[in-house]
């Protein structure tokens, strides 16, 4: 038992950090929902040079994974520095395709095309899955999947940019293609729990950058000739808003581990009891995702209340993390879904 | 990063599981705040202690299994699970233990722990003053210099258990011309049936005497009852909030088995609809809070302190209790106003929970100052 990052994650966690905070991301935020995605594509080859994309990636097509609790550690840090571009569907789309392969059939093809360019950051692929409507950034997407009931197929952009509350955020209705794989119940399953668990971190770093912008700024901003970070009031919700993180970040790592298949400590909903270990992960990334989007939230809702009318504008960088906090809260399973999922069976 | 357990810890698991299947009474036993419940109680510390389950971290030489914080953990998860009592002995097992660990006598470690452990003496805090709660520092009662110990003298209240236990322990002012409020203080313990020491049972709201006010005129202290050195009785107080045994104030394992049974209780009572996402977030904390746990106790295996994070570790599971509690009485209904039940009991006790061990408020203002930097400012 170490349920604490060791040190090679935790220097990977900040090595991403470094890269990123020196890679000026708000710009590259800023063209991507202007609709150029040369910044975020360049900024995409440089997580993919760090090793992020091939997290996801079985090592038979170039990549070094699966290893969910490092890409968990390496969505946070996507999240903190608001990176453009759907990383998370990227992600799930690379784990779909590498299950499809494994499970056999004629999908072999579709995996050896794909993985070896997501892993290298040649590629940007997003996924689809019913009943969610919207496909996230289709336009700079090299390739669109959409899992639909137990198949898989490839699908085209149909019309224009749907414009979503965060702007960089590019949402496409499309239209479903040619059929990659006709029974694939289990790895929409599989890719769905990661697209949730690596939407859930990203929430997380999420937060903890709208926190910390928060904390920096009540502590210059002054009225009443003090700064207002010495009023209780605002101490206090400020507060709040890093319980929320803090008691959210272990159930990411945790949802990490089982999914990983690590970790014999009793899981959410079934303590005492030997459940299935893929519906303790599904359960796990159920209550991530809640207490995560949930926390990313309530961090964006204090954020903007402390910031004043100032923060209310679109002109401050702020607003790329205030406008994601609650899209991402919604993405890959509303509060609503996660929590029935928490409640149900385990019996 | 793992979660793993070893096998080791697995097998300590079973033993105390199995344990507790043989021995945890079939009915719940009566209130521990009543003096009937209380005397079952400590009955129950007996038989636990008699296994060596009543202490299970501390060295066996005091009645302890010498484990670690892990299988700390594990017991307390399996404890609670087991639907086991709630623990009379622990103001002493929590809150005193720890600073006699770190800074008592050989010989008083060897004379008041083995009878903690046993339940033969149960103890109560004697913190809290008429004028010092959160401010603690400004407390007033006095210990004064006498042959071969200190009298004491003043007032003390708010003492949970202190209506039927045996001991008490707490900080007292021996230096009244310190010049910082901090100063000055001397951390003891005395008998709560010494002569000069009259207990005015408390009734909480639900009418059980589950605190006391302790009037305090010439009461002797032995020195040998003196813990650490006289005037540094802050400190001492102070050291051990934040350490190992301050994460176990409340074990995560209560809280899971707990959300489990208000799992249960939804099922059974139809599975309500309206009132699916709070069973779920009782859930979905309680996991929180037992990762948050296990993420604390692996720093601190890992020879690192724990700081003010004990605040965010208190804040949670104080509103967690009562927002638990309270889910489970809408579930209840019109039944969940019979005080009689253990989710009534429960529900009583939860709402203490962000005044004591340090209001929550006080706790936030800590969080915002020690973890995010703020600027220290008027209350």
């Amino acid at each position: 038992m170490r349920f604490l990052l060791d040190t090679e994650q935790a220097e990977f966690g900040r090595t991403l950090d470094r890269m990123l905070g020196a890679a000026d991301t708000p710009s590259a935020v800023r063209a991507w929902a202007a609709g150029d995605p040369g910044p975020g594509r360049d900024l995409w080859t440089r997580i993919a040079d760090a090793g992020v994309f091939a997290l996801a990636v079985p090592e038979a097509y170039d990549g070094v994974g699966l290893l969910p609790v490092e890409l968990a550690l390496a969505y946070v840090e996507l999240g903190r520095h608001a990176v453009p571009g759907p990383v998370v569907e990227t992600a799930a789309a690379a784990a779909l395709l590498a299950d499809l392969a494994e499970d056999g059939g004629t999908e072999g093809g579709a995996a050896k095309e794909w993985l070896p360019r997501i892993a290298a950051g040649r590629a940007v692929v997003s996924l689809g899955a019913e009943p969610d409507a919207f496909v996230l950034d289709a336009d700079a997407a090299d390739a669109v999947f959409v899992a639909a009931g137990s198949k898989v197929r490839r699908a085209v952009v149909r019309g224009a940019v749907v414009e979503s509350a965060d702007p960089a955020r590019r949402l496409f209705r499309v239209e479903a293609g040619e059929i990659v794989a006709e029974d694939a119940a289990r790895a929409v399953a599989r890719a769905t729990d990661l697209a949730a668990l690596l939407t859930a971190a990203q929430s997380l770093g999420v937060g903890l950058e709208l926190l910390r912008r928060t904390v920096e700024y009540v502590g210059q901003r002054k009225q009443f000739g003090v700064p207002i970070g010495s009023f209780q009031a605002v101490k206090h919700r400020l507060a709040d808003a890093l319980l929320g993180l803090e008691f959210a970040r272990p159930l990411v790592f945790g949802a990490a581990l089982s999914l990983a298949g690590r970790g014999s400590v009793a899981s959410v909903s079934d303590h005492g009891a030997v459940g299935r270990a893929d519906e303790r992960a599904r359960k796990d990334i159920a209550a991530a995702k809640v207490a995560a989007g949930e926390a990313a939230y309530r961090a964006a809702l204090a954020a903007l209340q402390l910031h004043g009318a100032v923060g209310y504008t679109e002109e401050l960088d702020l607003s790329w993390w205030l406008r994601k906090a609650r899209p991402l809260r919604d993405a890959w399973g509303t509060p609503a879904r996660c929590r029935e999922r928490v409640v149900s069976g385990g019996r | 990063m793992d979660l793993d357990l070893t096998p080791d810890e697995d097998a300590f698991r079973a033993e105390a599981r199995a344990w507790l299947a043989a021995h945890v009474p079939a009915d719940p036993l009566p209130s521990l705040e009543t003096a009937e419940g209380f005397a079952a109680h400590r009955a129950w510390e007996a038989e636990l202690s008699a296994d060596r389950w009543s202490v299970v971290s501390w060295p066996e030489e005091f009645g302890g299994r010498g484990v670690d914080i892990f299988k700390w953990l594990v017991f307390e998860e399996e404890y609670y699970a087991a639907g086991a009592p709630g623990r009379v002995s622990q103001n002493g097992i929590n809150l005193l233990a720890p600073t006699l660990f770190d800074h008592a006598t050989d010989e008083q470690r060897a004379r008041v722990l083995p009878s903690m452990a046993s339940g033969e003496v149960i103890w109560a805090q004697a913190w809290s003053e008429p004028e010092a709660g959160s401010d603690l520092a400004s407390l007033r009662s006095r210990a004064v210099r006498t042959d071969g110990g200190w009298l004491l003298h003043g007032q003390k209240t708010w003492s949970s258990r202190a209506a039927f236990a045996d001991r008490a322990f707490g900080i007292f002012r021996t230096d009244p011309d310190a010049p910082k409020p901090h100063q000055g203080l001397t951390y003891l313990m005395f008998d709560l049936r010494a002569p000069g020491v009259t207990v005015r049972p408390i009734g909480r709201l639900d009418g059980k005497p589950a605190f006391a006010e302790l009037f305090l005129d010439e009461v002797f202290v032995p020195d040998e009852d003196v813990i650490g050195e006289p005037g540094r009785g802050w400190r001492i107080a102070m050291s051990t909030t934040g350490n190992e045994r301050g994460l176990t104030l409340r074990s995560p394992g209560r809280f899971l088995a707990s959300a489990e049974r208000l799992l249960r209780l939804w099922r059974e009572r139809g599975e309500d609809p309206a009132v699916r996402d709070r069973v779920a977030d009782a859930l979905i904390g309680a996991r929180a809070y037992q990762l948050f746990t296990y993420a604390n106790a692996s720093r601190f295996a890992a020879g690192e302190q724990i700081g003010a994070e004990s605040s965010l570790n208190k804040v949670f599971w104080s509103e967690y209790d009562m927002a638990l509690h309270e889910t489970a009485l809408d579930l209840l209904g019109a039944d969940g106003e019979t005080a009689a039940g253990e989710w009534a009991e429960g529900y009583v006790f939860s709402l203490a929970g962000p005044i004591y061990a340090g209001t929550n408020e006080i706790q936030r203002d800590i969080i915002a100052e020690r973890l995010l930097g703020l600027p220290k400012g008027r209350r």
